[in-house]
């Protein structure tokens, strides 16, 4: 049996997309434009511009002087990928071989589906009608190859279902651009007065290469079905979703955390066997009135304990406003991930253990948020506040070893804050200096200790640091930050050590 | 002589019954850890410093508070030793975690939590000391009721968590079901005639300790680990304490 193939072609999808996004700007006439060269360039017009003759590759000032009305928007190429990528992914229901054919087609393999909607025509009419509706304009074409169901998409007049073997008289009267070739093929072409694909179609193999290179024959061969074309079909993302319906509407707390804990039980066999774990989940009530109630918990390792996920969304479930009942409930695990089963002894602890706690963060993160807990790495830095990074993760180890040559205090402050200082003499540390409306008198001091500006990040004057003791004991770090010379230094505190 | 030897074991074992009622851990591998304080230990009953316990730290001045996370440093060196996870809660956090080197212990198996509210970080510390895999709990607050500290107490009592409560300039030095109070000042440091400043050096003063003996000495941490500055302690000699003075102590 002969292979299949359906070509979509979305012939504005940019500006279906802008009209979707406003629909104040359907009748319009507005077009995309980005930058190119220094000029900003036309990349997709409305269809009741394309009328007035304004196509891809014009300059926008000229569109604006012809039409000062239209209105102009910047284009989106990964908006528009992702679109389609959509797209092509909703198709998955009309066949289960789905292609994406950048940047504006689909290109489905329908060998074998057509006959559940009753033939090829009612098939290709459901799918424009459907696309239609939703505000795409599209032109499909049916063929044996997928160049074929191209050129017919593209450039055909008629018939756009092309019957089994019939590529070469469906392919005679197009012109040769319908072949998918590069413009420089197309000007020799012209050139040569090649106007429709029928008046080469039969020229033997090597004159052809001669003339136009091998990438025409590819071309023209996948077009007729002589050499095969590979497809890249769309994966679809697996969809973690429980549901669980109820024959009356739960009302109470305990009804919810039974249906919970099915639903937990359900996804988290699911998780097992596929070597999944949960990172973020949903739990879903649909109500009797008609509204939707959800909770939702994050974990800091992917989960798949059963009791540990329940005591997560335990927390929560007061928040769930039952009303007159919930007659629905849903649990989707919105971000998956693989659990390695032989996860390394990071915390050279029982792997039990780091279990146990990742759990108690997961629990604390529930209730006063992931953004309060940190870690700790060093970072080969010299300026204090930038030696050490934040970690969320509790896998992540130290890279280089925590450095103890220079002393580092316990208390440093969030901000340096400036003290009044008496120095003697230029370098020394001070005599004595005025912190918060009190005098502290210096007994002893290091330092000083230099720590440049990281000329590759910021720059301005270094710092030096002084460790100094005063005659009650207490020890600060103190800093002066730039040099004496052309300009006073200003001194700061910047820390207490033990 | 064979029912001395009975009667002996009878009584060591029921002290050690009265102990645990008191709220000590001890479990078998409180006698284990040593936390190199010498003579400090003489003041704790059972002469070894009390873990699966929740001990207090006060501290006045900005100077005190950084002594007593020092000091508090020292023994969490000890306590994450084998490998061990603590959680650090505060408001309004200033320990620079690198400093926790210094001390001994690891700063990045250090898991630091802020909060905002005390009554937040008091959530977060009864949630980590139930966590019996922690090694220890720090907490930095302001003000605890003796209610809230009773809830503590509890939660340390099964899983045998070591927790610190560090108060800096508290508006009331209550009574709490903490076993000890502590106050850590900084001494100057002993450079001798040397020029610059010596290796830190702390007064600690053990203010309240049930069934224990409190008492001031005076340290220095050298080498990572505590060293006595022998010339300066002192222990303050207190009459015995009634049976009652002793159940609030």
């Amino acid at each position: 049996m002969p292979r299949r193939y359906l070509y979509i072609w979305f012939r504005y999808l940019a500006t279906d997309r802008m009209a979707k996004i406003s629909p104040g700007l359907r009748d319009k006439p507005f077009l995309l434009y980005a930058p190119e060269h220094g000029r900003m360039v036309v990349k997709a017009s409305s269809r009741s511009l394309e009328r007035d003759g304004v196509s891809p590759g014009m300059v926008v000032a000229d569109v604006r002087a012809i039409l000062p009305s239209v209105e102009v928007f910047p284009d989106d190429p990964v908006a528009e990928e992702k679109l389609l990528r959509n797209l092509g992914e909703w198709c998955l229901r009309y066949s289960p071989v789905v292609a994406i054919d950048s940047p504006d087609g689909l290109i489905l393999d329908i060998s074998g589906c057509p006959h559940l909607w009753g033939g090829e025509l009612p098939y290709l009419q459901s799918i424009t009608a459907r696309f239609r509706k939703g505000g795409y304009d599209v032109r499909a074409a049916i063929a044996d190859t997928v160049g074929t169901a191209w050129a017919v998409a593209h450039y055909g007049k008629a018939e756009m279902i092309i019957e089994s073997g019939n590529q070469t008289e469906a392919l005679s009267q197009l012109p040769p651009a319908a072949l998918r070739l590069d413009t420089g093929t197309l000007q020799r072409m012209e050139k040569l007065g090649f106007r429709q694909i029928g008046q080469f179609i039969g020229i033997p193999r090597q004159n052809l290469r001669r003339r136009f290179g091998e990438a025409m024959l590819v071309r023209q061969e996948q077009a007729l079905g002589i050499m095969p074309e590979p497809l890249t079909p769309v994966q679809p993302a697996p969809v973690y979703l429980e549901r669980l319906p109820c024959l009356e509407p739960i009302r109470t707390a305990s009804g919810i955390g039974i249906a919970l804990k099915r639903l937990l039980e359900a996804l988290c066999s699911r998780f097992f066997s596929e070597g999944k774990g949960m990172r973020t989940g949903v739990f879903k009530g649909y109500r009797v009135d008609g509204e939707t109630v959800q909770i939702s918990v994050g974990t800091n390792r992917a989960s798949r304990n059963v009791a540990h996920l329940f005591k997560l969304f335990e927390l929560k479930v007061p928040e769930l406003e039952p009303a007159l009942g919930i007659e629905l409930f849903t649990l989707e695990a919105t971000l998956v991930e693989d659990v390695s089963e032989t996860q390394e002894a990071l915390w050279s602890t029982a792997t039990r253990d780091q279990a146990a706690v990742s759990e108690l963060l997961d629990n604390i993160a529930g209730k006063v948020g992931v953004q309060s807990i940190c870690r700790y790495l060093p970072q080969e830095y010299h300026w204090p506040e930038s030696s050490v990074k934040e970690v969320r993760s509790l896998d992540e180890q130290p890279e280089t070893e925590w450095r103890t040559d220079r002393p580092r205090p316990i208390h440093l402050l969030p901000e340096p804050e400036p003290v009044e200082v008496m120095v003697v003499l230029p370098d020394y540390p001070p005599m004595h200096f005025r912190y918060k409306g009190e005098v502290v008198r210096v007994v002893r001091a290091d330092g000083p200790e230099r720590i440049e500006q990281e000329w590759w990040l910021q720059s301005g004057p270094p710092r030096d640091y002084y460790r100094v003791e005063d005659e009650r004991g207490a020890r600060y770090w103190l800093f002066r930050l730039g040099l004496y010379g052309s300009r006073k230094p200003q001194w700061f505190l910047h820390g207490f050590f033990v | 002589m064979n029912e001395l030897a009975e009667k002996k074991a009878i009584i060591r074992s029921l002290k050690e019954e009265i102990l645990s009622v008191e709220g000590f851990g001890t479990g078998p591998d409180s006698r284990m850890l040593d936390f190199g304080l010498g003579p400090l230990n003489i003041a704790f009953p059972g002469g070894a410093f009390p873990v699966g316990a929740i001990h207090e730290l006060i501290s006045s001045t900005e100077a005190c508070a950084a002594a007593a996370n020092g000091f508090v440093a020292g023994l969490l060196s000890t306590l994450m030793k084998n490998g061990g996870v603590c959680l650090w809660v505060s408001t309004g956090r200033k320990l620079f975690a690198p400093a926790l080197k210094f001390f001994g212990a690891e700063p990045h198996r250090v898991i630091f939590i802020d909060v905002k509210r005390e009554k937040e970080a008091l959530w977060v510390m009864e949630q980590g000391l139930k966590c019996n895999s922690l090694a220890a709990v720090v907490a930095e607050l302001r003000d605890i009721s003796f209610a809230e500290s009773r809830r503590l107490q509890l939660a340390v009592e099964t899983s045998k968590v070591t927790g610190f409560l560090h108060r800096q300039r508290p508006r009331t030095e209550n009574t709490l079901a903490c076993v000890s109070r502590w106050k850590i000042r900084p001494l100057a440091s002993r450079a001798g005639e040397l020029p610059g400043v010596g290796f830190p050096c702390m007064e600690v003063e053990l203010v309240k300790i049930r069934n224990g003996r409190p008492g001031i000495w005076q340290f220095e941490w050298k080498n990572g680990a505590f060293k006595v500055v022998a010339d300066r302690s002192r222990m303050v000699e207190k009459p015995p304490l009634t049976q009652k003075q002793r159940h609030y102590a």
